[in-house]
């Protein structure tokens, strides 16, 4: 024990000397957040959209020109016809129809209630977001304006319609897929960097012949690495958290058990990679080709898999990013138990039985 | 099998497939003895010396390393052995110190232990002022002392160096073997293996590897002798041409 926790702090003194890599390592997740979530989160300015009033009357004057002295929207034309629509959003320019039913105002003030409909271009998705979300914030603004004083609340009904990309993702779906991917880079590519480095250098043969079991070598250069990726977990989730507001609606504790679980499948994937490659070069390059761009691509971080040809959702499959996103959004997002992600766990529990069978398998033959 | 063999070798086999990289060897090295190990590259050194260390397993013969047997017992061989490789086995993003403090640690030496090795070696190598420098900072021949020193910081028997003195200049390679003299005198065995064949003078019984037999093993005035030859270089040139 007291050989493998100085092993330990020998490879903690390489990481610590090498302050370029530990300053990448640390302030990647930082940099990926504030991309990711500035580039997300994007205030509107000036988006340009078309009204379309049935009703002309001082109800949705008065809506309308809230929505337009709001600064986020410009008005680009009134609309006369519903066939307007589709060659208004053709011509590119415009990011959102607002449609007034005919007797807006009158029927706001007889029932109580009216309807508004709003089409978005959401050829942009997050884009038509925004788009959306504003707006009916400030139509919900106004509809709390006019309630009071009266007995009977008035209730504006917006209908919502995205065009072109119905099935809308939220803002918030980067922050599982950016997890995967950092912990997969930090774990799966340091380790097997580093452990091929010692083969390159030579040094790995020595520490064969020492006393070290191979196994202790293993863990040891692993165990830094895994401490390594539960700090950049802890950073995505604070920054997330703090910065950009994203919930955590379920379980902490799940989450970083099953974080956990995935940084160990990672490493053992990182630990296959370095038993294949002879030197740091084919080990970073295995890293990247084959597992960086798969996980970003297929995994559902930025391409929805439901949305894939049937033959990349199969092959999605054997990606392990794709069952830890799933367990991700389900914990952060919908505050789902135990019980509802113990398939995508056991899953990420095989795959991680297997790279490690497999590694020591192939560790044996090169020992041979 | 002598039971005061520190080495003991017999009939020792490896093959890869139908490929026999070392063929039924055989020797015996006693302990204190500076025991150098030739040939030609691709003659089956490494093989020899990786089964010898406990690395690789025989698919035949016999071998004991410091009493233990390279089947069974390669833990204990691995508990008495030290070992330098060509590459110098030092971490260069690494200080003297916490090299010398690593390898002590894997070798389970305590900490006062450590402490006290590392005030040693530093005197004895006279580098105080390198201390807390990094090894890629040092200049070769100061490296090499310090990997030789670290590969016997556990008190070894048996210490296997391969290739040790590859790219080094001739004066630190003659310190280089005063070094292996003091280590031999200490009763440490030398298992060396090295292309330069002046230093197979140096060494008190030779064995020579072609094609992964051994040719010849004698001391090396022996060995000139019997090849009525004047150096150690004209032995291997007489004995490696027929494989050539």
């Amino acid at each position: 024990m007291k050989r493998f926790i100085n092993f330990v702090w020998k490879e903690l003194l390489h990481i610590l000397r090498d302050y370029r890599t530990l300053l990448i390592l640390f302030g990647m997740p930082v940099a990926q957040v504030l991309l990711f979530g500035f580039a997300i989160t994007n205030e509107i300015r000036d988006a340009k959209i078309a009204i379309l009033d049935f009703a002309k009357d001082n109800t949705t004057r008065e809506i309308s020109n809230k929505i337009l002295s709001s600064g986020y929207f410009m008005l680009y034309e009134n609309l006369q016809t519903p066939s307007d629509i589709e060659p208004a959003f053709r011509k590119g320019k415009i990011k959102e129809v607002i449609i007034f039913e005919p007797d807006f105002g009158a029927n706001l003030e007889r029932d109580g209630k009216a309807n508004v409909q709003l089409v978005a271009d959401a050829s942009d998705p997050n884009f038509a977001n925004m788009v959306i979300g504003y707006t009916t914030s400030i139509i919900a603004d106004y509809q709390s304006e006019l309630s009071k004083g009266k007995t009977l609340p008035a209730s504006i009904n917006p209908e919502i319609k995205m065009l072109y990309n119905p099935n809308l993702k939220s803002v918030f779906m980067f922050v599982p897929g950016l997890m995967s991917v950092i912990l997969l880079l930090v774990s799966a590519m340091m380790t097997s960097i580093s452990i091929t480095k010692e083969k390159e250098l030579g040094t790995m043969e020595v520490l064969l012949v020492s006393p070290l079991n191979p196994f202790q070598i293993i863990v040891g250069k692993v165990i830094p690495y895994l401490l390594l990726s539960l700090v950049n977990t802890a950073t995505v989730l604070v920054m997330s958290k703090f910065v950009f507001r994203v919930p955590i609606v379920g379980s902490l504790p799940l989450l970083i058990a099953e974080s956990t679980l995935f940084l160990i499948t990672a490493l053992s994937l990182g630990i296959l990679i370095s038993t294949i490659s002879n030197n740091q070069q084919t080990a970073m390059m295995i890293s990247l080709g084959a597992l960086m761009l798969p996980t970003i691509i297929l995994s559902g971080y930025i391409f929805p898999v439901e949305n894939m040809p049937l033959i990349l959702q199969w092959i999605s499959n054997i990606i392990p990013a794709r069952w830890y996103i799933r367990i991700v959004k389900g914990i952060m997002l919908k505050g789902v138990s135990f019980n509802y992600i113990w398939m995508e766990t056991l899953i990420l529990f095989g795959m991680t039985v297997f790279f490690i069978a497999v590694s020591i398998k192939k560790f044996k033959i090169r020992l041979e | 099998m002598g039971e005061n063999h520190i080495i003991s070798v017999k009939d020792l086999t490896k093959k890869f497939g139908s490929f026999t990289a070392v063929d039924k060897i055989s020797f015996n090295v006693l302990p204190g003895e500076i025991f150098g190990f030739l040939g030609a590259n691709g003659a089956g050194k490494t093989t020899a010396m990786r089964m010898l260390c406990g690395l690789s397993i025989p698919t035949s013969g016999k071998a004991t390393v410091a009493g233990f047997d390279v089947y069974r017992q390669t833990e204990s061989i691995k508990k008495n052995i030290g070992y330098m490789s060509q590459k110098f086995s030092l971490y260069e993003d690494l200080t003297v110190k916490e090299n010398i403090e690593f390898y002590g640690g894997v070798y389970g030496l305590s900490r006062e232990r450590r402490k006290e090795k590392t005030e040693f070696l530093i005197d004895l190598l006279k580098i105080e002022e390198a201390r807390n420098k990094l090894i890629k900072s040092l200049p070769l021949g100061w490296k090499q002392k310090l990997a030789f020193s670290i590969a016997i910081i556990h008190e070894p028997k048996i210490v296997f160096l391969d290739e040790p003195t590859g790219g080094v200049d001739p004066i630190t390679r003659r310190q280089f073997w005063d070094m292996i003299y003091e280590a031999a005198d200490r009763n440490v065995t030398v298992f060396v293996t090295t292309h330069y064949m002046d230093e197979a003078e140096y060494c008190s019984k030779v064995s020579m590897m072609v094609d992964g037999r051994i040719a010849a093993l004698d001391k090396p005035e022996k060995l000139k002798e019997q090849f009525g030859v004047g150096t150690m270089h004209e032995v291997f040139v007489k004995l490696a041409r027929p494989a050539a």
